[in-house]
């Protein structure tokens, strides 16, 4: 009886916050003058950090076009607004509010979440309800190769994260094929993705692979790995396992004075590893997928530089590229818009696909499979305590430093 | 595979190199897993928040860093401030469930451990936070063996506190209630002994145990919110080797599963470093259920 009744008072609960609720997305719907997007972010759990660079990034893309008069769709203005959720960081919650966004709050455009995992989980609705998706934080490979015709990626895609750096051990060696390569790369499909980009543009100039070692997601301690790494000796060391790989790597190949010639790393800055290394962390080159010393424009933020500004101003902290791209990604929405003309899913999709301009960002254009082939990867080095951007060429604003002198010189 | 092993054939130099950086390792897992089969032994809760509460010591030190203190200060802080934490969990949560059935407790301790991360998670962010001794390094044998010396002072600070805990338990009146409650704990309630208090200082040891690792974790590796689970699992390992309040065994398990983790990383590869461990412990579990057999004993 006790039993029952407590569920009785559950359903009544259940209903009452229900009913608590609708209005609220009723009303977003209500106001004919704004384009709602929808963004399920990861605001608790682990990626909840990077979450946070992908919202603001977001918001301030929103701002800006607010400001600079909205959206100009057939001569009517319109603002935009975006409603979010919390995925909590969990790919099967991403699913719920995916669908949740969809088919009870009415949204017709959808931003990405952060990460690959949570936007492969969301992917699939959308593609289901014919539901336009642009995302600027999942560039795990496969999310390409499924055929998807309702998602578009700003961002690089994983296998190019590290491929520069095999092309900067090729460049400085006389004989690419004398070049030995040690990769330690997370057992998540992300790193993995990574490694296979590595390596695959390696053999191509007919390097050596001498290790190849699945770091587990639980990694406390790789010194397994590096003490393989000081016995073989090889020319190049790739190591990517999110934050905590790059600040185990730096920690621990200082401790263990580790003599690597050429250290290349993912999410350097989002460990922070000079705020936290300092010296221990020089000569580390860094992937990256922007950098705010970058040349390119647009007429929203103006440039990089600009951006970078306003970012610092609005939020009190410098951009992560996480945050650039998300911005970028609700300027690249805007001119679908516009582009299409008129707002309904299927022309915005075939406009955000014809889809070619420069942003703040880099450039933007898809292919057939939605991933931007516009923007090359950058890459940093750190230089002095600073990141300097060393590849591509084209925007390097130092030389490199090779190689990584020996740790009883240092 | 066979390449590896030809390299410690060759130069077994980095054999030495393996198994100092396991026994090194080894040892913040020794600490946490004292306090794993104090509780264990004492209370029959398998506490899954071990490794959380690690990770909460490794943030006390990085407050006390924080504050201009050194790093060091941190170790014996994180130890008193998770002392309390333990009270505090123990008093809201654990004793709810200490005479229950393991499953009970099972659950309510992971639920501690999920509400910590989170809480974590919450207040600091999830980024990947280090605190930096300075004490550098020290090479031996042609700079090929290289020692952090924070991981020597973690070594034998985890063997220090191993005696000064059996020391605790053997000697002190408290201690003597400790293990009277384990034997048994209504015959214990009988002759008098506070046995909710004496199971609140347990509770409460194995979390400053806990909070020692964490600093010590933090100044050597690094430490995010989720990372409480690697420490769980090495901690509950160790003991099930070792067996339920058995210190000595529970210092033999753990630098044993630091150096078998870590030459097992080297040769199989980074991938399969905890699958062997796993089997390892099954192995264990099964020799020493065979001598205890021709006891007539069983494993329990």
């Amino acid at each position: 009886m006790k039993k029952n009744q407590s569920m009785l008072f559950g359903y009544i609960l259940g209903f009452t916050a229900a009913l608590l609720l609708l209005p609220v997305s009723s009303l977003v719907m209500a106001a004919d003058d704004t384009i709602t997007l929808g963004a399920a972010v990861s605001l608790t759990g682990k990626y909840s950090t990077n979450g946070k660079h992908t919202k603001n990034g977001y918001d301030l893309g929103v701002k800006i076009i607010n400001e600079h008069g909205g959206v100009v769709v057939n001569g009517k203005h319109y603002k935009i607004a975006i409603k979010y959720y919390d995925d909590e960081s969990t790919p099967a919650r991403g699913t719920q509010l995916a669908e949740r966004l969809i088919s009870q709050d009415n949204i017709k455009y959808l931003l990405g979440p952060y990460s690959s995992g949570l936007t492969k989980a969301m992917a699939p609705i959308t593609e289901q309800y014919k539901v336009p998706m642009v995302e600027a934080n999942g560039a795990a490979v496969d999310l390409f190769n499924k055929g998807y015709k309702y998602l578009f990626a700003l961002l690089s895609t994983t296998d190019q994260y590290l491929a520069p750096a095999v092309e900067m051990a090729a460049k400085v060696h006389k004989n690419p094929k004398k070049v030995r390569v040690a990769g330690a790369f997370e057992n998540d499909p992300f790193s993995q993705d990574i490694q296979k980009g590595v390596f695959a543009l390696a053999k191509k100039y007919g390097m050596k692979i001498v290790i190849d070692d699945k770091l587990p997601p639980d990694l406390n301690d790789m010194s397994s790995t590096l003490t393989k790494v000081k016995a073989l000796k090889p020319d190049l060391l790739v190591v990517s396992g999110h934050a905590k790989g790059a600040a185990l790597a730096i920690r621990q190949i200082a401790d263990m004075k580790v003599n690597v010639p050429m250290l290349a790393l993912t999410h350097c800055d989002s460990a922070d590893i000079i705020g936290k290394f300092g010296k221990d962390a020089e000569y580390a080159l860094c992937a990256s997928q922007w950098d705010r010393s970058l040349k390119y424009k647009d007429k929203y933020f103006g440039s990089a530089e600009h951006f970078a500004k306003l970012f610092e101003k609005t939020y009190g902290y410098a951009p992560p590229y996480q945050a650039a791209e998300s911005a970028a990604a609700v300027l690249v929405y805007k001119e679908a818009f516009e582009h299409a003309g008129k707002l309904d899913p299927k022309s915005v999709r075939d406009a955000l696909a014809k889809t070619n301009m420069q942003t703040f960002y880099g450039n933007v254009k898809f292919d057939t499979d939605g991933r931007n082939i516009a923007k090359p990867m950058v890459m940093y080095q750190v230089q002095d305590g600073q990141y300097k951007v060393v590849y591509p060429p084209k925007w390097a604003n130092s030389k490199l430093r090779w190689p990584t002198p020996p740790w009883s010189k240092r | 595979m066979l390449d590896n092993v030809q390299i410690l054939f060759q130069a077994p130099v980095f054999s030495v190199d393996l198994i100092v950086n396991g026994m090194l390792i080894g040892a913040i897992f020794m600490l946490a897993a004292y306090g794993m089969a104090l509780v264990w032994g004492v209370m029959n809760v398998i506490n899954v928040a071990q490794g959380e509460f690690v990770m909460l010591g490794g943030y006390v030190t990085l407050l006390v860093v924080k504050m201009g203190l050194p790093p060091l200060v941190g170790i014996p802080i994180s130890a008193i401030v998770l002392f309390g934490v333990g009270w505090l969990v123990y008093r809201l949560v654990i004793f709810r469930v200490v005479e229950r059935d393991v499953f009970t407790s099972l659950l309510a301790t992971y639920g501690v451990a999920i509400l910590l991360a989170q809480l974590i998670n919450e207040t600091f962010g999830a980024d990947v936070r280090t605190v930096d001794t300075g004490m550098g390094t020290w090479f031996f044998l042609d700079n090929n063996v290289t020692v952090a010396v924070i991981k020597v002072v973690a070594f034998v600070l985890a063997i220090v506190i191993g005696i000064l805990l059996w020391l605790f338990l053997k000697k002190s009146r408290t201690g003597q209630a400790i293990r009277a409650t384990a034997q048994n704990a209504r015959a214990a309630r009988i002759l008098g002994i506070d046995t909710h208090r004496t199971f609140a200082i347990t509770y409460s040891l194995s979390a400053a145990l806990c909070g020692a690792a964490g600093s010590l974790a933090i100044m050597a590796w690094a430490v995010h919110p989720y990372i409480g689970l690697p420490y769980t699992i090495r901690s509950f390992m160790i003991v099930v080797v070792a067996g339920v309040g058995n210190l000595l065994g529970v210092i033999i398990a753990g630098l044993g599963l630091g150096v078998a983790e870590n030459v097992a990383g080297f040769i199989l590869g980074a991938e399969f470093q905890i699958a062997f461990v796993f089997l390892l412990m099954i192995g264990a579990l099964i020799l020493r259920n065979s001598l205890l057999r021709r006891q007539r004993k069983y494993l329990r």
